[in-house]
């Protein structure tokens, strides 16, 4: 094997922001043609950080990158995919204001004989490329007119599309169903088999044992170690991923779970009886009582989100009843509903989370000075004493309160999201995929946090993609197909089978 | 010490200040100290620096307002013409042309004319918040037709008028110092104290990082936005109270001519990036004093007419390269440097 040139090698990289942040410390890594290789550690590890300094996204301090044994130092994206490196970033860079197709052959688009962009062609091409992902898209659409999870196929179908020798793929997998996972590993089964070297980024271990060859684990900004994935066990990987033993970690996790066989629901808090919104939901039913998890499952596009959005006040309510508290409510923008005590910590971090140029301390405090008004400001020493609050207990990776939140790592950013909605208190918090991105230890920290909340009297509309989760936390999973509630599982009859097979149309 | 001095270079006000003290600077040494003279006359104080406050008062207020609009991502280019519609209304009804029932009373004319501001305001603020609109060119529909409005008021014509009150707004004196300075010392002052003291500059901000993630933070963002563009109408017709007082009359075709222009430059000096996000009032109006300072300065050197406009260009290219972040990156790395030569030496 040492005679033959690895396909893509990195010694030495370093990588700092100012003096406080060390991203990336005398990191090395390689990849062989025809392989996967995963890419580990917690938030804030570095792994997107040296994905960017490969890709000429960030100028790296020190190090050298060879390709095919040649040194190469793109300084941009595009001069990245020039010497043949292929990159679907963690916050997916498409251009939501330009069709499916555009965003798909933008920079490369089909010409003409004449030497115009040929419409046609590039309309008939993305189709059967997203067919292979079997995504049927109206390609001429803009969009955003789709969810994230859409998006970052199309993100996916682009990159892979593109003749490279090197795909890199950073959690591409945070927003996608199993449906479309599987669609996803059988492309990069194949790629790898055209000899396409795929290094993959993710937080769930699953996906690392079946899909990867060899694992490279960072922690800190720095190099753990390179494994072959046969050889090392998920209980090892996991230790050198959090540089504590698992065991640890497992034992907060049964603590949490302890707890949730304990809680009992109390009063309904809210109630939603035939509630529609032109577009969206039809007829929904639903209740949340306090101190319960209610999980919400369902497929993609199945009105998860959408049903958070109505009684959110995003959305408004244009046929049935909502109420809460016992008390019928019109919600008409998302302050009515947080004077009623809703949060909602969105799905779509990047557009409806964070407000990138704005301090962690600005995020946290924002929603809850928005519920206090205008003129009762915020104190910098009261926001200053939450933001403490929230990066300790959250375990939030950052030198200080003052820190723009775009710097942070996507994991640590949506910590600061939910901090922002627990800092309002409220009596229902709603979670579109809180954990999305984040890492396992982490994970289960708050999975703790959620049911902690729910046993102090706070109802919780727990939506995820990851059944695994909702099983863990919720006594409750009400299931949604076509926009419409589909069948609900409750106490003991919950399990993955179950919610499954009313997914898949088998009433009951 | 070492944090506080960070502190300080790190006020978005810092570097406007230097810039215009050195353009003080350079006048003073220029003129060989005939720049800072100030002399008094019947207990007024003129001089050249002096001028500069009171000339670039419309601007300073103007600026203040502009800023806002500019943190939100969103401009407005309607101001001289608003300042137009304001002198035409204040200076037809002092003369009696408008509504002669007011017997031309000044305080009737300026209150009419601030409400008319803050009625361009207002639409503005509907068209880019309800309708959705791009400021620019929402903003653009009163470019074009307010100077048509102030016309259809003055029927066209320029009307003088004879009002000493009216005449004290721009030429007034108080304890030895130009009226227009309390113009901007008040409204700069209530809006600094409206920013800071309440949540209002951090919701701007924040809608003008990311303005769906605001909502969904439950800030009203439509409200906001009408807030703004309706303090930037009302500021623009009290700068046009001060020019057509500064004139004596109201010359609807010049009026605020090209000043949106000056005054998104004032912004923009200060340091307020244009595409929204953190802003700071203080550094526009200094940004103003800038502005104006370059104007002064260059008549001041007895540039000819023909050259004005290319030195003006070349003063603010100098300027916005010193406050541009990669600029600045670049010219650091170079201190750093030789900064590491030296010690290695
Ligand atoms: N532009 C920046 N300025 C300052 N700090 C930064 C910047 N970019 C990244 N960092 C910091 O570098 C560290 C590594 O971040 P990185 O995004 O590489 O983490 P990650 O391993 O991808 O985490 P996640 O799993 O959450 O995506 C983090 O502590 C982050 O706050
Ligand atoms: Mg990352």
């Amino acid at each position: 094997m040492s005679g033959q040139t690895k396909l893509l090698t990195m010694k030495g990289i370093s990588k700092s922001f100012g003096k406080a942040v060390i991203a990336l410390d005398n990191v090395q890594f390689e990849l062989e043609a025809g392989e996967i290789h995963a890419l580990l550690g917690e938030n804030g590890a570095g792994k997107s950080t040296l994905i960017k300094v490969l890709t000429g996204v960030e100028e790296r301090d020190e190090g050298e990158v060879l390709l095919e044994g040649k040194k190469i130092h793109p300084k941009s994206t595009n001069e990245a995919q020039q010497v043949g490196i292929s990159t679907v970033y963690q916050e997916v860079n498409l251009c939501p204001n330009l069709s499916v197709a555009e965003n798909i052959y933008i920079g490369r688009a089909p010409k003409t004989k004449m030497g115009a962009i040929d419409w046609a062609a590039m309309s008939r091409d993305a189709a059967k490329l997203l067919e292979k992902f079997d995504l049927k898209l109206d390609v001429n659409k803009r969009l955003d007119n789709y969810s994230v999870a859409i998006q970052q196929m199309v993100a996916i179908a682009r990159a892979s599309d593109i003749k490279a020798k090197v795909l890199i793929l950073d959690e591409p997998t945070s927003s996608l169903s199993k449906v479309e996972v599987d669609k996803l590993f059988e492309i990069m089964r194949r790629l790898k088999a055209e000899g396409m070297g795929i290094i993959f980024v993710t937080h769930f271990l699953d996906q690392v044992y079946e899909v990867t060859d060899r694992i490279t684990v960072l922690r800190n900004g720095n190099y753990v170690g390179t494994y072959k994935t046969s050889d090392l066990p998920r209980m090892e990987l996991v230790s050198k991923m959090i540089g504590k033993d698992y065991a640890v970690l497992n034992q907060s996790l049964k603590e949490g779970q302890a707890e949730k066989e304990g809680t009992k629901t109390g009063d309904e808090l809210v109630s939603m009886k035939g509630v529609s919104h032109q577009g969206s939901i039809s007829g929904m039913d639903l209740t949340i009582s306090k101190g319960e998890v209610l999980g919400l499952s369902g497929l993609l596009g199945s009105g998860r989100s959408e049903t958070a959005r109505v009684l959110f006040g995003i959305d408004q309510v244009t046929d049935g009843e909502l109420c809460i508290g016992g008390e019928k409510v019109h919600l008409k923008h998302p302050i009515d509903a947080i004077r009623k005590d809703i949060a909602f910590c969105p799905e779509n971090r990047k557009t409806e989370g964070i407000i990138g140029d704005l301090s962690i301390r600005d995020n946290m405090a924002l929603a809850l000075q928005a519920k206090k008004g205008l003129f009762k400001k915020i104190s910098k020493k009261e926001a200053q004493k939450i933001a403490d609050e929230y990066i300790e207990k959250l375990e939030i990776k950052t030198p200080d309160a003052d820190q723009l939140i775009k710097n942070l790592s996507g994991g640590n950013q949506q910590k600061v999201i939910l901090a922002r909605w627990l800092a309002t208190n409220p009596q229902l918090l709603m979670l579109d995929e809180p954990t999305r991105g984040i890492d396992i230890g982490t994970k289960a920290e708050i999975q703790k946090i959620v049911i902690d909340l729910a046993a102090q009297g706070m109802a919780v509309l727990f939506i995820s993609s990851e059944l695994d989760e909702e099983l863990r936390c919720c006594r409750r999973i009400v299931v949604l197909k076509d926009m419409e509630k589909a069948g609900e599982v409750v106490g003991d009859n919950i399990s993955e089978g179950a919610v499954m097979q009313i997914m898949a149309g088998g009433e009951k | 010490m070492k944090n506080k001095q960070l502190k300080i270079t790190q006020n978005q006000a810092f570097w406007p200040v230097i810039i215009f003290l050195t353009i003080i600077l350079f006048n003073t040494v220029m003129t060989r100290g005939e720049f800072l003279s100030i002399s008094i006359v019947d207990g007024h104080f003129y001089g050249r620096i002096i001028d500069i406050f009171r000339n670039g008062g419309k601007l300073m207020i103007l600026a203040a307002g502009m800023t806002m609009v500019l943190a939100t991502g969103g401009t407005d280019i309607s101001v001289g013409s608003v300042m137009a519609i304001s002198g035409a209304i204040a200076c037809s009804i002092i003369r009696g042309n408008l509504l002669p029932g007011l017997g031309g009373s000044v305080t009737a004319a300026i209150l009419f004319a601030v409400c008319a501001g803050i009625i361009c305001g207002l639409w503005n603020g509907f068209l880019v918040a309800q309708i959705k609109i791009q400021p620019i060119v929402a903003t653009m529909i009163l470019l074009v037709a307010g100077r048509g409005i102030a016309q259809l008021i003055t029927s066209g014509k320029i009307i003088t008028i004879n009002s000493d009150a009216y005449y004290f707004i721009n030429g007034g004196y108080i304890l030895g110092l130009p009226f227009p300075l309390y113009i901007v010392l008040f409204l700069v002052g209530i809006l600094l104290l409206f920013v800071h003291r309440t949540s209002f500059g951090l919701f701007l901000e924040s809608i003008g990082c990311n303005s769906l993630a605001s909502k969904f933070a439950g800030i009203k963002v439509n409200r906001y936005l009408l807030a703004i563009y309706t303090i930037s109408g009302a500021f623009a017709s009290v700068a046009g109270l001060i020019e057509s007082a500064g004139i004596k009359g109201a010359d609807c075709n010049n009026a605020g001519l090209n000043i949106e222009l000056d005054a998104i430059l004032a912004v923009a000096i200060g340091g307020t990036n244009l595409m929204g996000g953190r802003f700071s009032i203080f550094a526009s109006v200094i940004g103003a004093l800038i502005v104006q300072s370059i104007t002064t300065t260059v008549l001041a050197l007895g540039v000819p007419a023909a050259y004005i406009r290319v030195l003006k260009a070349l003063l603010i290219i100098v300027i916005c390269l010193s406050q541009s972040g990669k600029f600045k990156v670049l010219f650091g790395r170079k201190l750093e440097s030789k900064k590491k030569e030296a010690v290695a030496l």
